[in-house]
């Protein structure tokens, strides 16, 4: 059996706009393996983003614990919760998010800024980000010289530079066509399969959630079903 | 410094934008730079004074004059080292264009209250032989080409002689240099004897136009002041002790008050500053909103992002700050004919360099703190 990375007990999420209170994750448990890869689905509005940026400390809950290798991380404090994201977790957006004005490479480099890397280790892992995800030779190009598909590979790389246990990711392929969608999604399971990542990602494309190793499904902030496949 | 090259880039995200805007800054520490140097020029006579003089005049205006008799009471007063004298000749040589200062003094103390100004002892002694004797700063003798033993002729414009005729004329027997170079151009004026002015001139006998004290301690300088000027209270003439550098600031004043002048100047031309810069950063912040929550996604910290704004504002600001006092040193170098004493120093520079660090400051706060502030959650969801 291996062990749990990810407890989230009994959690709930509302946020308040003006005069309405609106609930978004309803008292939801769940347990996530250390190297698993979890596919999220749902409906639009469901709240699977809500959920994912829960897990990946980019947001508290209202009520209930989020512990990750043991760890508290619902109680830490702003400061504390960004020093953990930048130690812990990867993550992968819907429309790349890279920064316009830096390079492939510079865009990589971004999370080792946090750490006490030299240059030269600093360059170093950068170059193996990007040979991992197939772009070294496009280190110097910016975002706006690379196609969707190769934005994307940059920003994973990104994700990964840093050696966090977690990656998460959002709608990661939604952007995508087919065949780059396929691509990008053999890549996310080469790093769980080969690289021990754990992965969560929300997607809402079934083909996309059978790279997947589960499938977890959401609606009106419940989980409905846990299926798990071969 | 690990951060450079995502600021670097980051500041010219829009190069149009930043180069605008870095060439208003730039045009605005030029002129900066340029008034600052004038500033310089027209403060070096309030610098060069010395603490331990005061300069007696009349109470309600330094052109009244005073009566010579005051000379000996003044002398008498507790605290007091030396006692000279000095009065506005006005006058001109050959034309209106030549103006320089023009004072009949007491040829016995007055380079003993001025050591300031050197001349060569044996000068000074023949100054004390000769009536009708003169000495000029040595830049007045290099301009007019002079020499010593020249008659100089001046015209009157205040004091006629006796007998109605404006025209004297005085010998050459010195010539002063300042003590210290950064004083000059100072010593460009005309001194002559107080006693042949009082006999030759055709009214005002017995009186002069101010009295410089030399204090034996400086610290007591404000007393002895009060002191004599205790002493004058409720006579036909009453007197008004200053410190010299009181009475020359008061002085300039005389050509306008060019301080404020300056001061309104660069007030709104850094006003105007910072409205186009203030309105730069926060589109620089505004537009770009997701990626400093992608930034914050990876770990960086709320302060972290607040640095980054404000060390792009105050790139932005330095940078051009520096090149607009580059500019007005190689202008003032040019304009220093013009304006004797105009100069970029030390100070100028880092005071121009002070305003840019303020002014970073001020346009940099409100998009940093808004960028600090940003929730990463709502940033990203467009909420
Ligand atoms: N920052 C926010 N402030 C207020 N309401 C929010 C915020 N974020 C999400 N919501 C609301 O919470 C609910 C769930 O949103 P969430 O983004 O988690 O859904 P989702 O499952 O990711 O949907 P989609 O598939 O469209 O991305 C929605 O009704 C949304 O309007
Ligand atoms: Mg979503």
């Amino acid at each position: 059996m291996a062990e749990t990375l990810i407890a989230l007990d009994r959690i709930s999420k509302h946020y308040v706009r003006g005069k309405e209170k609106i609930e978004v994750l309803h008292e939801l448990s769940l347990n996530i393996e250390q190297g698993d890869f979890l596919a999220l689905m749902g409906p639009s509005g469901s709240g699977k983003t809500t959920l994912l940026n829960l897990i990946g400390g980019l947001d508290q809950p209202s009520a209930g614990t989020i512990t990750v290798s043991g760890q508290r991380i619902d109680t830490l404090s702003g400061g504390r919760l960004a020093q953990w994201r930048a130690r812990n977790v990867g993550f992968v957006f819907q429309f790349y998010n890279l920064l316009p004005v830096l390079t492939a490479a510079q865009n990589v480099e971004l999370p080792l800024l946090l750490t006490h890397l030299s240059k030269s280790e600093r360059a170093r892992r950068v170059q193996i980000a990007l040979t991992v995800v197939g772009l070294e030779d496009r280190a110097k190009h910016k975002p706006s010289e690379l196609s969707g598909g190769q934005a994307q590979r940059v920003a994973i790389a990104r994700a990964l530079v840093a050696d966090p246990t977690l990656l998460v990711c959002d709608e990661p392929t939604g952007d995508l066509d087919r065949k780059t969608a396929d691509e990008v999604l053999g890549l996310l399971q080469t790093l769980n399969r080969e690289h021990g990542k754990t992965l969560i990602m929300v997607t809402h494309d079934p083909r996309a959630a059978e790279y997947a190793g589960h499938q977890l499904h959401m609606d009106k902030g419940r989980l409905i079903e846990a299926g798990a496949q071969a | 410094m690990k951060f450079f090259p995502l600021l670097w880039a980051t500041l010219w995200r829009r190069k149009p934008r930043t180069i605008f805007t870095m060439l208003s800054i730039v045009v605005a520490f030029l002129l900066f730079g340029l008034l600052q140097a004038v500033n310089v020029a027209f403060n070096q006579g309030v610098e060069m004074s010395g603490a331990d003089r005061l300069i007696t005049h009349g109470k309600y205006s330094f052109t009244e004059i005073l009566p010579y008799g005051h000379y000996q009471q003044i002398r008498s007063v507790p605290g007091v080292d030396k006692v000279s004298h000095a009065t506005w000749f006005g006058g001109r040589y050959q034309s209106e264009a030549n103006f320089f200062p023009i004072m009949p003094v007491d040829q016995e103390t007055y380079y003993d209250v001025y050591p300031e100004f050197v001349v060569a002892d044996d000068q000074v002694a023949t100054f004390k032989r000769e009536r009708t004797s003169c000495i000029v700063g040595r830049g007045l003798m290099e301009k007019f080409g002079w020499k010593i033993g020249d008659t100089i002729p001046i015209q009157a414009t205040i004091w006629p002689k006796k007998g109605g005729s404006n025209a004297w004329e005085f010998q050459l027997v010195g010539v002063m240099d300042a003590r210290d170079e950064t004083m000059k151009g100072q010593e460009d004026f005309m001194v002559f004897r107080w006693d042949y002015f009082d006999e030759a001139r055709a009214f005002g006998q017995g009186t002069v136009g101010w009295y410089n004290v030399k204090v034996a301690n400086p610290a007591e300088a404000e007393t002895v002041g009060r002191s004599i000027d205790k002493l004058f209270a409720n006579s036909p003439k009453e007197t008004l002790t200053e410190t010299d550098k009181a009475f020359n600031a008061a002085f300039i004043k005389q050509f306008g008050d060019i301080q404020f002048l300056i001061a309104s100047i660069i007030g709104a031309s850094f006003f105007s500053l910072i409205i186009i810069t203030g309105n730069t950063m926060m589109q620089s912040v505004r537009e770009r909103v997701p990626e400093l929550a992608v930034l914050k996604t990876i770990g960086f910290r709320d302060g972290g992002v607040l640095a980054l704004v404000l060390a792009e504002s105050a790139l932005l600001c330095l940078i051009a700050a520096v090149i607009g006092v580059l500019l007005s040193t190689f202008a003032s170098g040019f304009l220093k004919p013009f304006l004797p004493g105009l100069e970029v120093n030390l100070g100028v520079w880092t005071l121009a360099l002070g305003a840019a660090i303020v002014l970073a400051l001020v346009v940099g706060a409100i998009p940093s703190l808004r960028a600090m502030r940003l929730n990463i959650v709502n940033a990203l969801s467009g909420h």
